[in-house]
């Protein structure tokens, strides 16, 4: 695999040529938080950011889109028919993706593509973009991914793979689509043999410090999970805002709905959350899920127990700490896995275990 | 790449008012494109959205017969906003639908074997396209004996009279049919609550024998142990669940109960089956 060199002076340049060809996404720092967002004509990707609250999902799965839009004009011919939107799938590249955020989109894409039905809104807009990831160097401390199936140099899910490197930064690239985009922002310069960026990797994954332990998921039992007594300590202080939800990189659940404007209406579809009681309440009442135990049971059930024997590819969650860090009452994923890898064993208290 | 959230546009084509308390109304649709009736290609058991243009969509079990040509039927009772909306509609009334969706009852695994239906109040849909699947010239000789247990509220609540009636005269089927409570003094079905009555009627099960029970969640809880007396296996007894939905495709995460999703992996499925999940349906 071809590993260039991007000399920092050279950057400009190279993201000037790309906007030609390409709509660019990347971190852009609104007061004192970075977003992804669309790059207006010229604007150069600023990497000097840590993680952002908010994973970069919404490239691919925006919180609210548009499906449908009809009118409820009986004097039209075409009333009440369901029209697809117009929709912008020309090429498009979002830069400093963070290696776990790109898993996770890998893993999300397990929901969206089946052999059975294609969700055509996230995978046009999966098709249509080069994930430009940036290495990781310096991880919070909330940070586990190496234990969550991903890591600060992971590729799986990146065309191209960059890490910074003084006065210029190096770029793997790992698939087609990320050799084109280095030819049209005319980045060619070979880095040579160089065991820099194995020596660098090794030296961000020696910072990851927090872990988890997810060896003994499969093999439990999944109905005693989910009747253990843990759960009432786990999700005791629990508010359900769905903080946490929104900033996951790998929950994908949405809701969908219509709204009407006068005449004309439109279906769109929103990200929705399993924290909220509505998300399951049946029409006469019923709710399945009707309390906070058993909202905050699904989550983590669903992320570290339902997902790995459905799919037999690791947990779904990719370490990048988000619903740890933000969680306003400090609700913490890697005691939960901890507290469920370990059932049935001696310690399984989940405000006690560390 | 298809583009499974679009419906199929449909023109409702009549409105069968089916209880006395109008509550419950068969509506019968027809495909504006007569090309997508061969792409709605479905099995007894199956369900579908149905998409109203400003109101939204609704998972509903398709009424209709696989062997039952040129239209879809669905019976629905009256409940929310999308349901409401619908019982104020017009025959010739646009809108869409989207399916089949979900499985079906296993008819393969069913062929040579008995059959047993268990059915109460409005969840009868579903098990009236089985019936009349299973009823048809070419399906008959296929299945052992079929058994119907069907009840409802009052005899004013029973879906699909004339019909019940019919099958009540054949020599191919046993229909019993049963409510709650009776005001009509020349009533002369049962009266009782399904699960007894299942007791009381219902053959014995055995290897040879499969049971389908669809109905309101007391029900089901009730006949569960009638049917385990009657010797029905666990993995003989199908079931057909509920879960409030909205894609129906197995995306938007809603209806799981465990790994399983209901519109995806279900409604149908085994009580062996439903067993292993958490039951939050
Ligand atoms: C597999 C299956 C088969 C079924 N078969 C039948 C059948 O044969 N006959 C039958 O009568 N019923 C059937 N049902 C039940 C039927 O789907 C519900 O009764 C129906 O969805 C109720 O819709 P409604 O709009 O009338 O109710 P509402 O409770 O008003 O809501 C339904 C929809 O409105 C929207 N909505 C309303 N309130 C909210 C809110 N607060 N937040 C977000 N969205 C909201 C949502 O889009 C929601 O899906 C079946 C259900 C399933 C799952
Ligand atoms: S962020 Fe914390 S409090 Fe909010 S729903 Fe998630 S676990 Fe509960
Ligand atoms: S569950 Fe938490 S740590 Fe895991 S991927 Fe989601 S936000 Fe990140
Ligand atoms: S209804 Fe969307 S996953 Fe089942």
């Amino acid at each position: 695999m071809k590993v260039i060199k991007i000399d920092k002076k050279d950057w400009a340049k190279g993201i000037k040529a790309l906007h030609k060809a390409y709509g660019l996404i990347g971190p852009v720092k609104e007061k004192e938080y970075f977003t992804f967002q669309v790059l207006s004509g010229g604007t150069i990707p600023d990497l000097e950011f840590r993680n952002t609250r908010l994973s970069p999902k919404a490239v691919v799965f925006p919180q609210s889109e548009d499906m449908f839009e009809y009118s409820l004009d009986d004097s039209r011919e075409d009333h009440h028919l369901l029209k697809e939107v117009e929709k912008d799938y020309s090429p498009r590249v979002v830069f400093g993706i963070r290696p776990c955020d790109a898993k996770a989109l890998e893993l999300v894409k397990m929901n969206f593509d089946t052999d059975e039905y294609k969700d055509p809104y996230w995978l046009n807009l999966y098709e249509a973009t080069t994930f430009v990831g940036m290495a990781c160097d310096s991880p919070c401390s909330t940070c586990f991914c190496t234990t969550a199936g991903t890591g600060p140099y992971h590729e799986e899910g990146l065309d191209v793979l960059m890490a910074d490197n003084g006065d210029s930064y190096l770029a793997k690239l790992l698939t087609d689509k990320g050799e084109k985009l280095a030819t049209s922002a005319g980045w060619a310069d070979s880095a040579g043999k160089s065991d820099v960026l194995a020596a660098k990797k090794t030296a961000a994954e020696a910072k990851i410090v927090s872990t988890v332990s997810t060896e003994a998921l499969s093999g439990k039992d999944a109905l005693e999970l989910y009747n253990a007594d843990f759960w009432e300590d786990v999700s005791f202080a629990c508010i359900n805002c769905g903080t946490c939800t929104y900033v996951c990189p790998t929950c994908w659940c949405f809701d969908i709905q219509d709204e009407v404007h006068g005449k004309s209406g439109k279906r769109m579809r929103t990200w929705d959350s399993c924290m909220f009681p509505i998300f399951t309440v049946h029409t006469t009442g019923h709710n399945p899920r009707a309390t906070k135990l058993q909202r905050v049971r699904q989550r983590f059930m669903h992320k570290l127990k339902y997902f790995v024997d459905k799919y037999d590819k690791g947990i779904m969650c990719v370490g990048c700490g988000r619903c740890v860090r933000q969680c306003p009452v400090n609700i913490d994923i890697r005691r939960v896995c901890e507290t469920m890898n370990s059932f049935g064993s001696d310690n399984t208290c989940a405000v006690q275990s560390s | 790449m298809d583009n499974p959230y679009l419906p199929f546009q449909v023109r409702i084509d009549d409105i069968i008012v089916e209880s006395e308390d109008n509550n419950l109304k068969t509506f019968k649709f027809v495909f504006l494109n007569k090309e997508d009736e061969v792409k709605f290609n479905y099995s007894a058991g199956q369900f579908a959205e149905l998409s109203i243009p400003g109101k939204g969509e609704i998972p509903i079990g398709i009424a209709s017969s696989p062997v039952e040509k040129g239209f879809l039927k669905f019976t629905i009772n009256k409940a929310g906003v999308v349901t409401t909306h619908l019982h104020n509609m017009k025959v010739g009334d646009i809108m869409g639908i989207r399916g089949p969706m979900g499985n079906w009852f296993p008819w393969s695994t069913f062929e040579g074997k008995n059959i047993l239906i268990v059915g109460g109040g409005f969840a009868f849909t579903t098990l009236r396209s089985s019936i009349i699947y299973l009823l048809d010239p070419a399906n008959r000789s296929k299945f052992g004996n079929i058994d119907v247990v069907y009840g409802a509220r009052t005899p004013g609540m029973l879906l699909y009279k004339d019909e019940l009636v019919e099958w009540e005269k054949r020599d191919d089927i046993n229909v019993h049919i049963t409510v709650d409570n009776s005001d009509d003094p020349d009533w002369k079905y049962n009266v009782g609550f399904v699960p007894p009555i299942t007791e009381e009627k219902a053959p014995q099960g055995g290897s040879d024998s499969y049971a389908i029970v669809c109905g309101p969640p007391i029900m089901i809880k009730f006949t569960q142990p009638v049917l385990e007396k009657l010797g029905y296996d666990h993995d003989h007894i199908y079931l057909s669940l509920e879960n409030r939905m909205k894609c129906g495709i197995g995306m938007c995460g809603r209806c799981g109960i465990g790994k399983e999703l209901v519109c995806k992996d279900g409604p149908v499925f085994t009580l062996t089956e439903i067993n292993k999940t958490p039951r939050e349906y």
